[in-house]
C-alpha cells in the first residue's frame, strides 16, 4: 500500500535514481500504485527499512509535523529483505543522531541524500557498538527511568538487535525498544 | 594489581585475575584481622534501603581496620525526602567520604552514583540488579571450603529467576569451568539470557526441578529463599513457599563433602537440623563478608596491592 501526501512538485523522476518501478519486481496493479510516489528535488529518501518499522521510522524523524513533502511507502517487495518499506522526505536532511535512531530499527536501510532530483550520497545505515541516549530502558526501576540522565545501552547482538544498558544491565531485544 | 580509586559496581566489570587477587588479599585480612590500615579514613554508607549483614559487616570491616563510617540505613531522613535527586546526594556526600557504599532499590543507581562520585563507590545491593561483595564472599567461600574455584559441580536451588546472588556467582564462576545444576520449577528457572551466555562460554549445565535427581554430583550447592516480595502476585508466592527443603533426610543421598550455602535470611528452605552437620556452611560464608569487605575498602582506597 502507498500513502501519498499532496507533492508540491510535479512527478518528474527521470533523473531520480530511487524510483519506485525500480524497486519493484510487484504485479502491474501495484507498480502502478507505487508510481503515484512523487519524487523530490531536494531531501533524503531512506530505503530498505523493514516493512514493521517504516511507521518508526517516520516516527524518529517526527515526519508529522514536518511541513515539506513527506511520501511513505510499505509492504513493497525487496529482493535484498523481503518487504520494506520507502520513506521520501523533501527538504530535510537528516542529522548523525537521526541516522543513528534509524539504525536500531532499521538496521539495513539506506540513507540517499537528494540534490536537484539526483542522488548525491548514499548511506548504508551502521548500528552502533554503544547506543547514546536514543532508546528508553524497558525496566521501569532502572535508575534511569526515575532520575534524569542519559541513557546508554551496549549493542550485544545485531541480528536479531540485542541491547544491554549500561545502568540496570538488563536486555532488551527489538520488540522492546521505545526510541526517545 | 591496583585497584586504587576503583569502583565495585558490577561482578562483571572483574576478570578472573582481579578476583582471584581480591580473594588473595581477603585472605591476608583475614590473616590479620584488626589493623591502622584506614585510619583518618571515612566510609560513607548510604543505605536507602533496609539490610543487616551488608550494612553491619562493612561497618564493622572499617572499624576493625580503624576507620570510621558515616551515613545513614534509611532513606526517610535523607534530602531524598526534599526530592533531592541520587547524583546531588553523592555529589554532596563525596565532599565529606573518602570511599561510598550504597544500597538503592533501583536498578543502575550504584553506576551512576560511581559517575557522579571522584571518590570510590562500592555497590551494597541495587535491586535486582547486583550485589557484587555478595558474590565476591561467596567464591571466597567456596575457595576456602573446597581449597579450588576450578572444576567444581556447582548446584543453585529455589527461586533462580529473581534471585541477584544467583545471577552474579553463576557470571563469577563462569570464570572457573564449572558444571552447573540450575534446580527450580519452571517458573522461577535461571532467565534464558544467562543460560545464553554459558552456551556462548561452552559451560556445562544442567536444568531441572528435581533436587533429588543430580544430588551425587553436587560440591556445592547453594539454596536460595523464595523471595515474597518479589512476587507481583501473593497466590504465586503461596504456591512456590516451601517448595524445597534441605534436611538431614535429603543429606542420606549427597556427596560427603557437598557444603551448603546459602545468602540468608532462610526462611524454611533450611532445617534447622542441618546446622549442626558438617554439610552446613551458611554461617560461616556470612563471617566471610568481613575479611572480603576488608579487602575491598583497603584496596580501592589504595592501602591494599
Amino acid at each position: 500500500m502507498a500513502k501519498k501526501k499532496k507533492s508540491s512538485k510535479k512527478s518528474s523522476s527521470k533523473k531520480e535514481k530511487i524510483r519506485a518501478k525500480k524497486v519493484s519486481s510487484a504485479p502491474k496493479e501495484e507498480i502502478k500504485r507505487e508510481l503515484k510516489i512523487s519524487a523530490i528535488g531536494e531531501g533524503t529518501v531512506i530505503d530498505h527499512i523493514p516493512t514493521d518499522a517504516t511507521f518508526k521510522v517516520a516516527e524518529i524523524l517526527d515526519l508529522e509535523n514536518h511541513q515539506g513533502v513527506v511520501s511513505i511507502a510499505t509492504n513493497l517487495q525487496s529482493k535484498r529483505i523481503g518487504k520494506k518499506g520507502i520513506i521520501k522526505v523533501g527538504g530535510k536532511s537528516l542529522t548523525q543522531a537521526e541516522v543513528n535512531k534509524i539504525a536500531i530499527v532499521a538496521p539495513d536501510a539506506t540513507v540517499n541524500i537528494i540534490k536537484n532530483y539526483d542522488v548525491k550520497e548514499k548511506i548504508k545505515v551502521k548500528t552502533p557498538e554503544v547506543i547514546d541516549n536514543v532508546v528508553k530502558c524497558s525496566n521501569p526501576v532502572c535508575i534511569t527511568n526515575n532520575e534524569q540522565i542519559a541513557t546508554k545501552f551496549y549493542v550485544v547482538r545485531k541480528d536479531p538487535l540485542k541491547i544491554k544498558c549500561h545502568y540496570c544491565e538488563r536486555s532488551m531485544g527489538k520488540e522492546d525498544i521505545e526510541i526517545i | 594489581m591496583d585497584f586504587k580509586g576503583k569502583d565495585i559496581i558490577s561482578i562483571n566489570d572483574f576478570s578472573k585475575e582481579e578476583l582471584l587477587h581480591i580473594l588473595k588479599v581477603s585472605r591476608q585480612m583475614e590473616q590479620k584481622p584488626k589493623s591502622n590500615l584506614l585510619k583518618g579514613r571515612i566510609l560513607a554508607a548510604l543505605f536507602f534501603e533496609p539490610s543487616t549483614r551488608t550494612r553491619l559487616s562493612f561497618t564493622s570491616a572499617m572499624e576493625q581496620l580503624s576507620g570510621t563510617v558515616i551515613g545513614f540505613s534509611t532513606a526517610n531522613v535523607t534530602s531524598i525526602q526534599k526530592g533531592e535527586s541520587l547524583w546531588d546526594t553523592i555529589k554532596i556526600t563525596e565532599q565529606y567520604a573518602d570511599a561510598i557504599v550504597i544500597r538503592h532499590p533501583l536498578e543502575g543507581s550504584a553506576r551512576l552514583a560511581a559517575e557522579a562520585a571522584s571518590v570510590p563507590v562500592i555497590n551494597g545491593g541495587d535491586g535486582a540488579n547486583q550485589h557484587p561483595t555478595q558474590t565476591i564472599l561467596d567464591l571466597y567461600t567456596i575457595q576456602k571450603i573446597k581449597g579450588r574455584l576450578d572444576g567444581l559441580h556447582i548446584g543453585f536451588v529455589g527461586d533462580l529467576k529473581y534471585g541477584r546472588t544467583v545471577h552474579s556467582l553463576v557470571a563469577a564462576l563462569s570464570h572457573f569451568n564449572p558444571v552447573f545444576y540450575f534446580i527450580a520449577p519452571d517458573e522461577l528457572q535461571i532467565p534464558e539470557s544467562y543460560l545464553d551466555e554459558l552456551f556462548q562460554k561452552k559451560i556445562k549445565y544442567f536444568k531441572t526441578s528435581d533436587l533429588a535427581r543430580f544430588s551425587k554430583e553436587i560440591d556445592v550447592l547453594y539454596v536460595t529463599r523464595i523471595q515474597k516480595e518479589r512476587f507481583p502476585d501473593p497466590l504465586e508466592y503461596e504456591k512456590f513457599k516451601g517448595i524445597y527443603t534441605i534436611d538431614v533426610q535429603f543429606l542420606q543421598n549427597v556427596k560427603k563433602e557437598l557444603k551448603i550455602m546459602h545468602a540468608l535470611p532462610r526462611v524454611s528452605e533450611i532445617d534447622k537440623s542441618v546446622d549442626k552437620t558438617e554439610h552446613a556452611v551458611y554461617f560461616e560464608q556470612a563471617a566471610n563478608g568481613i575479611p572480603t569487605r576488608k579487602a575491598l575498602l583497603a584496596l580501592v582506597l589504595g592501602k591494599a596491592k
